[in-house]
C-alpha cells in the first residue's frame, strides 16, 4: 500500500508507560476505507499503541494522519484533526448523562446525531440517565456514539466488543460496519468472530512490535499462524 | 437550651467559612490532582486588599462592605489565575513539583505580605450591624455568621448552577472523573485547568475578607490557619467533591463548635480525630469517588 493511499502511518513508534516501554517498534499503515484490525495475545502493546498514537501516552517514531505528521501533537489536536477515539472500558463519564456525555464530544457545527439517534435508539431514549447506571453494552454505545457524532477521518477503537452479551455484540459489530462505510477505521478487538466479520486488513503485534500485516481473512485462516502469534486455533478464530 | 442553638448556628456560620475555602481546593485537586498550599495565600492577598479598599470607602458603609468583597473576590481569582499560568502550568504532569511550587509561593506569600502590610494584626470593624446579634431561640448570634451563611449559599448555588448548566461546567465535572478522555474528545482540558484555579480564588477572596471581618483582623497568616481546616474538610468531604465539602464544612465546623463548647476546648483535636476516622474507615472521603 503507497502513503497515498493510507490516512494513517505509524513507523517505528515506541511507547512506553511509568519508564516502562510497552511498545518496541511498531510500523503500518492504515488505509483510506474499511475496517483494520490490530491483534495479537493479551498484553502485547495493542491498546498501548492506539493510545500511543493518539497521544494518551509518551510516545516516540512518526505518526502521520493523510500525510501530516501528528506525533508532536497534544491528544486534544490529533483528535481534532479528525481521530475518534472508542476506548477500552468504555470510559464513559459516570456522573453524567447520557445526554451531557454525547453533547461533549460534539466538536463540529452540525453534529450527526441523527445518525447516532439511529444506530442507538435506547441512547435516546435514555438521554437523561447518569451513565454511569447504564448496562455495560449500553455504555458501550454511548462510547462508540460519541465518536460517530463527528465527520472523522479515522477511528481507533479498542475493543468495543469486551465482555458484552452475544446480543450487544452483534449490535456494536453491527453500528461498527455502518460507521466503517463513511470512515476508516483502526479496530483492536479480541473476538476473532467480530474481526472475520469486519475487517478487511490486519495488523498483528507479537511482543511490542509488528509480527504479521496481510489481509485479516488469510491471517484467522492460516492455523499456524493463528496458533502461534493468537494462541488460538484456527477452527475457534473461525 | 440557647447555648446549644449558640454552639449549632455559630458551628454552621463556621462551616461556610471553611466551604468558602475549601470548595476551591476540592475542585482543583478534583481536576487536576494538585494540593494547593497557596491556596491560604489567595485568600489572604484577597483580605487585605478587601481592608484597604474598606478603608479608603469608610468602614462603616454596607458600600464598602461589600464592594470589599467583590474586589477580594476579583483579586482571589487574578491571584488564582497567575499561579496557574506562571507556576503551575510549566510543571504540567508533574504533581510532586506542582505541590512543592505551592508551598514555597505560600511561605513566600507571608513574607511578602508582612514585609508590606506588618507582622502584627490589623484590626478592623464593618458596619454596625455585623457587630450586634440577633436573638434565635434565647440564643444571641453574632450577625457575621448569617453574612458568613448566606455568602456560601450563593456561592455553593452559584458554582452548583455553573457546573451543572454550562459547557465549561461539564468539562470540569467530565474532567475530575476522566481528565485524559475528556482530552480524546478533542478538549483543550487545561483551559479548564486555568478556570477552576479562578474560580476556587475568587471562592478564597471572598472568603478572605469575609474571614477579616469574622475575625475582626487581618494577618498575613489569615489564610494558613484556615487553610489547614479547609484541607481537613476537603479530605473528609471526598477530594474533588463540591457537595461533600459543602457538608463536610457544615460537619466539621459543627463538631469542632461542640467539642469547644462541651469537651473543654477540644474542638481542633476531635477534628483531627476525625480525618483519621475518615481516613481510616472511608478513606475516598463521605462523597468521594473510590479510586
Amino acid at each position: 500500500m503507497s502513503a497515498a493511499e493510507a490516512i494513517l502511518t505509524v513507523s517505528g513508534l515506541r511507547c512506553s508507560i511509568a519508564g516502562q516501554q510497552v511498545v518496541e517498534d511498531v510500523s503500518f499503515e492504515v488505509p483510506a476505507t474499511g475496517i483494520t484490525a490490530v491483534l495479537g495475545r493479551n498484553g502485547v502493546g495493542k491498546t498501548s499503541t492506539l493510545r500511543g498514537v493518539l497521544g494518551l501516552i509518551h510516545r516516540r517514531g512518526e505518526v502521520r494522519l493523510a500525510g501530516e505528521r501528528i506525533d508532536g501533537l497534544p491528544t486534544h489536536l490529533i483528535v481534532r484533526r479528525g481521530v475518534g477515539y472508542v476506548p477500552e472500558d468504555r470510559e464513559v463519564f459516570a456522573g453524567l448523562s447520557v445526554a451531557e456525555n454525547l453533547a461533549l464530544a460534539e466538536r463540529q457545527r452540525n453534529p450527526r446525531r441523527e445518525f447516532v439517534a439511529e444506530l442507538f435508539p435506547d441512547l435516546v431514549a435514555r438521554r437523561d440517565q447518569p451513565a454511569g447506571t447504564l448496562s455495560g453494552g449500553q455504555q458501550q454505545m454511548v462510547s462508540v456514539a460519541r465518536a460517530l457524532l463527528n465527520d472523522n477521518r479515522l477511528l481507533l477503537v479498542d475493543e468495543p466488543t469486551k465482555g458484552l452479551a452475544p446480543k450487544i455484540v452483534a449490535e456494536v459489530a453491527a453500528a461498527l460496519e455502518e460507521a466503517s462505510k463513511t470512515v476508516p477505521i483502526l479496530l483492536v478487538e479480541q473476538n476473532l468472530e467480530v474481526v472475520r466479520r469486519l475487517a478487511d486488513d490486519a495488523v498483528v503485534i507479537a511482543g511490542g512490535r509488528v509480527a504479521h500485516i496481510g489481509k485479516a481473512r488469510e491471517i484467522l485462516d492460516d492455523e499456524e499462524l493463528t496458533r502461534r502469534l493468537l494462541g488460538v486455533h484456527a477452527e475457534r478464530a473461525a | 437550651m440557647s447555648t446549644i442553638v449558640l454552639t449549632l448556628v455559630t458551628g454552621v456560620g463556621l462551616g461556610a467559612l471553611y466551604f468558602l475555602v475549601a470548595s476551591g481546593l476540592s475542585l482543583i485537586y478534583g481536576l487536576m490532582h494538585v494540593l494547593n498550599f497557596a491556596h491560604g495565600a489567595f485568600l489572604t492577598l484577597s483580605a487585605f486588599v478587601g481592608f484597604m479598599v474598606a478603608q479608603a470607602l469608610g468602614t462603616d458603609s454596607w458600600g464598602s462592605f461589600l464592594l470589599s468583597i467583590l474586589v477580594g473576590g476579583v483579586v482571589g481569582a487574578l491571584f488564582a489565575t497567575l499561579t496557574e499560568l506562571v507556576l503551575i502550568r510549566p510543571l504540567y504532569e508533574r504533581h510532586i513539583e506542582q505541590v512543592l511550587v505551592t508551598v514555597g509561593l505560600s511561605f513566600a506569600a507571608v513574607a511578602l505580605f508582612e514585609g508590606i502590610w506588618g507582622t502584627d494584626p490589623i484590626h478592623i470593624s464593618g458596619p454596625d450591624w455585623l457587630r450586634q446579634t440577633s436573638d434565635v431561640l434565647g440564643a444571641r448570634i453574632p450577625n457575621t455568621y448569617w453574612v458568613l451563611m448566606i455568602a456560601a449559599v450563593l456561592v455553593l448555588a452559584g458554582l452548583v448552577l455553573f457546573l451543572r448548566k454550562t459547557r465549561y461546567g461539564m468539562i470540569i465535572r467530565a474532567g475530575v472523573e476522566n481528565r485524559s478522555m475528556v482530552t480524546a474528545l478533542g478538549i483543550d482540558v487545561r483551559r479548564s485547568f486555568t478556570l477552576v484555579f479562578a474560580i476556587g480564588g475568587a471562592a478564597a477572596g471572598i472568603g478572605g475578607v469575609l474571614a477579616m471581618h469574622y475575625s475582626t483582623f487581618v494577618s498575613a497568616h489569615l489564610g494558613q490557619t484556615l487553610l489547614i481546616f479547609a484541607f481537613i474538610v476537603t479530605v473528609v468531604g471526598g477530594l474533588g467533591s463540591l457537595t461533600g465539602a459543602a457538608v463536610a464544612s457544615v460537619l466539621v465546623a459543627v463538631l469542632q463548635q461542640f467539642a469547644n463548647s462541651y469537651l473543654g476546648g477540644t474542638g481542633d483535636f476531635i477534628v483531627v480525630i476525625l480525618l483519621a476516622l475518615v481516613l481510616l474507615v472511608r478513606p475516598a472521603g463521605l462523597l468521594g469517588r473510590k479510586a
